[in-house]
């Protein structure tokens, strides 16, 4: 069943871009870049339960790292490693502070780091060309396939989202995935089971934040031109937002919430200048009515359904 | 006899209200110790000052001759020192066999053998005889919410002893637990004690499950040990009649 369901959303990405305008592509494109950023941050947040308000920036770092690399000639590869490891670090370093904060101190203290990053990527000319942002970034070429055109790029995405899917499914389904929800339940609990929690809360910001940085290498050579202000706070409700709604400690939850932010905006464009206060009742019936997400109410009416079906025959 | 565990002068207050107040004792080899006491006798205080989660205002914990004061609780716990807490600690949405698997997955490898290893961490034979031991094989893929207390019980006690542990403390482990699951507990406990050469010291109310499965007991009172002897010469005791009494 939930093979069935993993293959029909496989060939639905695979076949939905075929047949869409060049802005429709792009759009499935921010999906998947989004939902790499959103596995990372349900990585720290919805199993290991650290909030962090900061997510935007480490996609920011990513992209800068990408614009900044390509448009003086390196591969698009060395991006992804440089920027994988520098977000990897510097999240390891915000870690910290959770070691000692929870809940809203803790968010505090992200949104402070994230406040810092947006005041470097504008002020500091010299490295990031501050409010004029870096434009031209190229697309790259994989031995010799091209992935300029939207299409060919969208697949580009796709495979890098299926790779780090992959890993973020090894990585839940191994030990660290059990500690990791050990220490997000009971960290009391966990720690005199002889679980790390130190270490493992800082590897849950550390790992959460590389994803971010990767999605960012991604996002930069999407849209071609980037700037400050695309990673400020407002990306990093938005991930945060991605995750709840779709289901935050639930491996499909971030698939389904970035799909439901980065498309149901534009399904609902009919509506013109009303779009966003529907997308926003949306969001707030939803998660009042169910905290768990789109992927908790799923389960809670695959479990209802059977009582229904005895009660009525 | 060695001494497994020494506590000596062992003092924690709060706000100045003391209370443990400079309690010294030792568990040797072997051993089952019972801490019996009136509530807020400060016995689950003694337990967290030992098992690092609360830092002693002054004295010594010893292991096996090693000072462990201060500690953090997983390097304590990865030494061979285990607990269960007072209140039921189970992880209730990940199933039985995981909640066992979590409590033995930090004892082996690495870090990074835990990452790129087995699920299982190699302990599924170590899994399996301790579900067999404390008779959860029936429920190992059910959620550990969805047992009863008492199973839930029985399943926190497992945890403690997944890791092949030298010492494990209990905190009130018949809390709750009904009759018969209760004698079922007991002999756990001295199959364990016995096989293995564990050592356990146990806080409990229920005197008749303490009397029957202690070697020895301390009685605290008021952050102080005030008897120590065999369950018959502590039965007997005016001191603790007169403590658990009132005075």
């Amino acid at each position: 069943m939930k093979k069935a369901l993993a293959l029909a959303v496989l060939a639905l990405v695979v076949a939905a871009p075929f047949g869409l305008k060049p802005y429709g592509i792009y759009l499935l494109s921010l999906w998947a870049v989004m939902t790499i950023a959103a596995i990372g941050l349900n990585l720290t947040l919805g199993y290991a339960g650290q909030i962090s308000l900061a997510q935007a920036s480490f996609v920011g770092i990513g992209a800068y790292t990408a614009a900044l690399l390509t448009t003086q000639g390196w591969p698009l590869g060395a991006a992804f490693a440089l920027a994988a490891l520098l977000c990897f670090v510097i999240g390891w370093l915000l870690g910290y502070p959770a070691l000692r904060v929870a809940h809203h101190y803790l968010a505090f203290v992200t949104l402070a780091f994230a406040t810092l990053v947006y005041l470097i990527l504008r002020n500091e000319e010299w490295l990031t060309r501050g409010v004029y942002g870096i434009s031209g970034i190229p697309r790259p070429t994989l031995l010799g396939w091209s992935t300029k055109a939207p299409l060919d790029f969208y697949f580009f995405c796709l495979g890098v989202l299926a790779l780090a899917s992959a890993a973020a499914w090894w990585l839940l389904r191994s030990p660290w995935g059990r500690a990791f929800t050990a220490l997000r339940e009971n960290p009391v609990r966990a720690s005199s089971l002889g679980i790390d929690t130190r270490r493992y809360t800082l590897m849950a910001f550390a790992i959460g934040s590389a994803l971010g940085g990767i999605a960012g290498v991604l996002y930069a050579p999407l849209v071609q031109f980037i700037e400050p202000t695309a990673f400020t706070l407002g990306l990093s409700f938005n991930l945060l937002l991605m995750v709840i709604v779709g289901g935050a400690g639930r491996f499909g939850g971030p698939f389904l919430g970035a799909a439901v932010s980065v498309l149901l905006p534009e399904w609902l464009r009919f509506s013109e200048g009303l779009y966003l206060m529907i997308y926003a009742v949306f969001v707030m019936l939803l998660l009042a009515l169910c905290p768990s997400g789109l992927l908790g109410l799923a389960e809670r009416l695959r479990d209802s359904w059977p009582r229904f079906f005895k009660s009525a025959t | 006899m060695a001494a497994v565990l020494q506590v000596r002068d062992l003092t924690k207050s709060f706000g100045g209200i003391g209370a443990v107040n400079g309690v010294s004792f030792a568990v040797h080899e072997g051993e089952i110790l019972g801490l019996i006491g009136p509530n807020g006798s400060g016995k689950s205080t003694l337990f967290n000052c030992i098992l690092g989660q609360l830092r002693p205002s002054s004295g010594e914990v010893r292991v096996d001759g090693r000072p462990i004061t201060g500690m953090r609780p997983c390097d304590l716990n990865r030494l061979g020192i285990s607990r269960t807490f007072q209140l039921l600690q189970v992880f209730p949405q990940l199933s039985v066999r995981e909640n066992l698997l979590l409590a033995g997955q930090e004892h082996q490898g690495s870090m990074w053998s835990r990452l790129l290893g087995a699920r299982d961490a190699g302990l599924s034979a170590a899994s399996g005889r301790m579900l067999e031991l404390f008779r959860l094989a029936a429920l190992a893929e059910e959620p550990a919410g969805a047992l009863s207390y008492g199973q839930q019980k029985l399943l926190d006690v497992a945890m403690a002893f997944m890791a092949g542990p030298r010492l494990v403390l209990l905190d009130e482990p018949a809390g709750g637990v009904n009759l018969t699951m209760l004698a079922g507990l007991r002999e756990r406990l001295r199959e364990i004690n016995q096989a293995g050469k564990a050592t356990f010291v146990v806080i409990e109310h229920n005197m008749e499950f303490v009397m029957s499965l202690c070697t020895r007991i301390l009685v605290l009172a008021e952050g102080r040990i005030i008897a120590e002897g065999t369950p018959e010469e502590i039965r007997s005791n005016p001191t603790v009649i007169d403590a658990y009494l009132g005075h």
